[in-house]
């Protein structure tokens, strides 16, 4: 095992954290979520750390819970985005022929079309939950894993071993788990915290636009819209969650960057 | 026939039959989610009877596919209906507000362009030195983060701390072209930062690839400078590969231009769409969506078009 480069390092630090936090967010937000304790866009001070938002809300508890909402959200489509296309890319790619030939076309239909405005369409005829947004945002991004599982696995299904095992006349999910999947975890692995960052930035877009997550949830896009108007006060209520998308993004592509490098370099760089 | 022009209109021809499939999704997509527009006129509160009269005085009864060859109709000759909310004509609203976005686009494509090129080239001559590596830190910032952040970091600095320019965005016809540009400066700003980025590393990794071949090691060789072997030899070979990459993040410009134009209060598409999705009003949403995706996939066929033209084995096939 190889030493962890300092970068590496300090990605997984504030990655940890911000994981720790989403998940213990109950127990270190010095108060309620929606409970008012100050005037309207008080400055930091020792009980207010970050200030207040514009209702008076403690800003450092809201971004606290915020990243709890993001942090989930993100991590739940991501999974949904993995599984779905990970899934469908190695069927793809085992059956070929006239399967693989409309899913892939299908997928090059989905992605001539940006995510965001296909979200917006979906998303002006049903309501936005949690739920709703994690489906869409899941199933959405699906298509580039699909791409990039299709591939690997197209490389992978005309090795030998995966010949002899259809030989041996093992089924479809044993040559897809246990033959193609091990050996295409790796690629897989780095592009998840690359697909992970960008749910991050999705769901704070599509918050900050309003059709995300509704109050009285809320997430880092949704406070930075409720503090914007602060910005022209001179007041930078909006720019604390935003610093924490940015530091979130940035340290999850640390540590992605430093697992593609190991990964690669495993394989005797052959990637 | 020569084989190229072939080549041209076998993508071109893909390209009409993406567009008629994209819109047919678009439209599909809204057809199969649950509500519709007289849903939207009407609440949820709306009784059975009046939904029911209402869908038949809209045309809603009949088979979808009736209506989505008329909607097609109507958006390729310009009469794209009413909005539900205001009753205005959607094509008006969209004449005027494409001009606006157009001209966003235009003056953020004008600079972000020559300046990821040149960014680009400066990062390929001084390779693994302090130059490429600020380029490469620059990149990794502006992928993470997101297109807002980055405007109310702008507006912080410079419309706030600094009362260089405006927050909010108003431009009218009386201003002259000087004051309307100093109007749209930091969402022009915005979007050029967005796009850079990209643009240049995609320039960058384009222009690496080529300095790898033979020919310009020969160049080299023969003792010309590094300037010239990038300016002379390097950079027409790359010249295909970078037009793609420049029509491919104006095509992400299409998208940035959502965010930035709310963001600054700009009366453009990206503003209008928003709005339609936050009150439910599908036609104009439906309109929208399918001229944003239509300029997105345009500028992605061009991008191909470019690159076949562009490559000389193709232009003068043995």
């Amino acid at each position: 095992m190889s030493k962890i480069p300092l970068s590496a390092l300090i990605g997984l630090i504030i990655t940890g954290t911000y994981f720790l936090g989403a998940i213990f967010a109950g127990v270190i937000a010095p108060y309620g979520m929606a409970e008012v304790v100050g005037d309207v866009w008080e400055p930091s001070s020792p009980e207010h750390w970050l200030g207040t938002d514009q209702i008076g809300r403690d800003l450092l508890t809201r971004i606290i819970y915020g990243g709890q909402t993001t942090i989930f959200i993100a991590t739940a489509a991501t999974i949904l985005s993995f599984t779905t296309g990970s899934v469908l890319g190695f069927l793809a790619a085992v059956f070929g022929g006239w399967i693989d030939q409309v899913m892939s076309r299908l997928v090059d239909l989905f992605m001539s079309i940006p995510s965001l405005i296909l979200a917006l369409v979906i998303l002006s005829s049903i309501e936005a939950t949690v739920l709703t947004l994690i489906v869409i945002m899941g199933l959405l991004d699906s298509t580039r894993v699909y791409r990039l599982a299709r591939a690997v696995a197209v490389d992978i299904s005309v090795m030998d071993y995966v010949e002899a095992a259809r030989l041996r006349g093992e089924k479809f999910g044993w040559i897809i788990f246990r033959e193609i999947l091990p050996n295409a975890l790796s690629p897989l692995v780095a592009e998840m915290g690359l697909r992970f960052i960008f749910m991050v930035l999705f769901i704070s877009t599509l918050s900050f636009l309003g059709i995300g997550v509704q109050p009285p949830l809320a997430d880092w896009g949704g406070i930075v819209k409720e503090n914007k108007d602060g910005i022209n006060f001179g007041i930078g209520a909006a720019l604390y969650p935003a610093i924490a998308i940015a530091t979130l993004a940035i340290s999850v592509n640390l540590v992605a960057d430093w697992i593609l490098n190991r990964t690669t370099s495993l394989k005797g760089g052959r990637g | 026939m020569h084989p190229i022009l072939l080549l041209v209109l076998q993508r071109l021809g893909l390209g009409v039959l993406l567009l008629l499939a994209a819109s047919a999704l678009i439209f599909g997509l809204t057809e199969i989610l649950p509500g519709d527009a007289a849903q939207a006129v009407l609440g949820q509160s709306a009784t059975p009877e009046s939904l029911a009269n209402l869908r038949e005085e809209m045309g809603l009864n009949r088979p979808a596919l009736t209506r989505y060859v008329e909607w097609l109709g109507g958006i390729v000759t310009g009469d794209m209906g009413n909005a539900l909310t205001n009753k205005l004509p959607i094509a008006d609203q969209i004449a005027r507000r494409m001009s606006a976005t157009l001209f966003l686009a235009f003056w953020a494509a004008l600079i972000s362009v020559p300046l990821a090129i040149l960014l680009g080239l400066i990062a390929v001559r001084y390779q693994n030195r302090w130059p490429d590596k600020a380029i490469s830190g620059i990149t990794l910032a502006s992928i993470s983060l997101p297109e807002f952040m980055i405007s109310y970091i702008l507006i912080f600095l410079f419309a706030v701390q600094l009362p260089w320019a405006p927050s909010f965005v108003s431009i009218n016809d009386s201003m002259s072209l000087l004051q309307k540009l100093h109007a749209i400066s930091l969402p022009v700003a915005v979007l050029t930062l967005v796009v850079l980025a990209h643009m240049m590393r995609m320039t960058r990794a384009a222009i690496l690839n080529v300095m790898q071949s033979a020919y310009v090691e020969t160049a080299e060789l023969k003792g010309l400078s590094t300037f010239a072997v990038i300016y002379r030899h390097a950079f027409p070979n790359a010249v295909a590969p970078i037009v793609n990459v420049v029509m491919i993040n104006m095509a992400y410009l299409v998208v940035g231009v959502v965010v930035v134009e709310v963001v600054f209060a700009y009366p453009g598409m990206g503003q209008y769409l928003v709005d339609a999705v936050v009150k439910r009003d599908v036609p104009v949403v439906l309109a929208c969506g399918v001229i944003f995706a239509a300029v997105y996939i345009i500028l992605n066929i061009v991008a191909d078009v470019v690159s076949i033209l562009a490559n000389p084995r193709l232009r003068h096939p043995k």
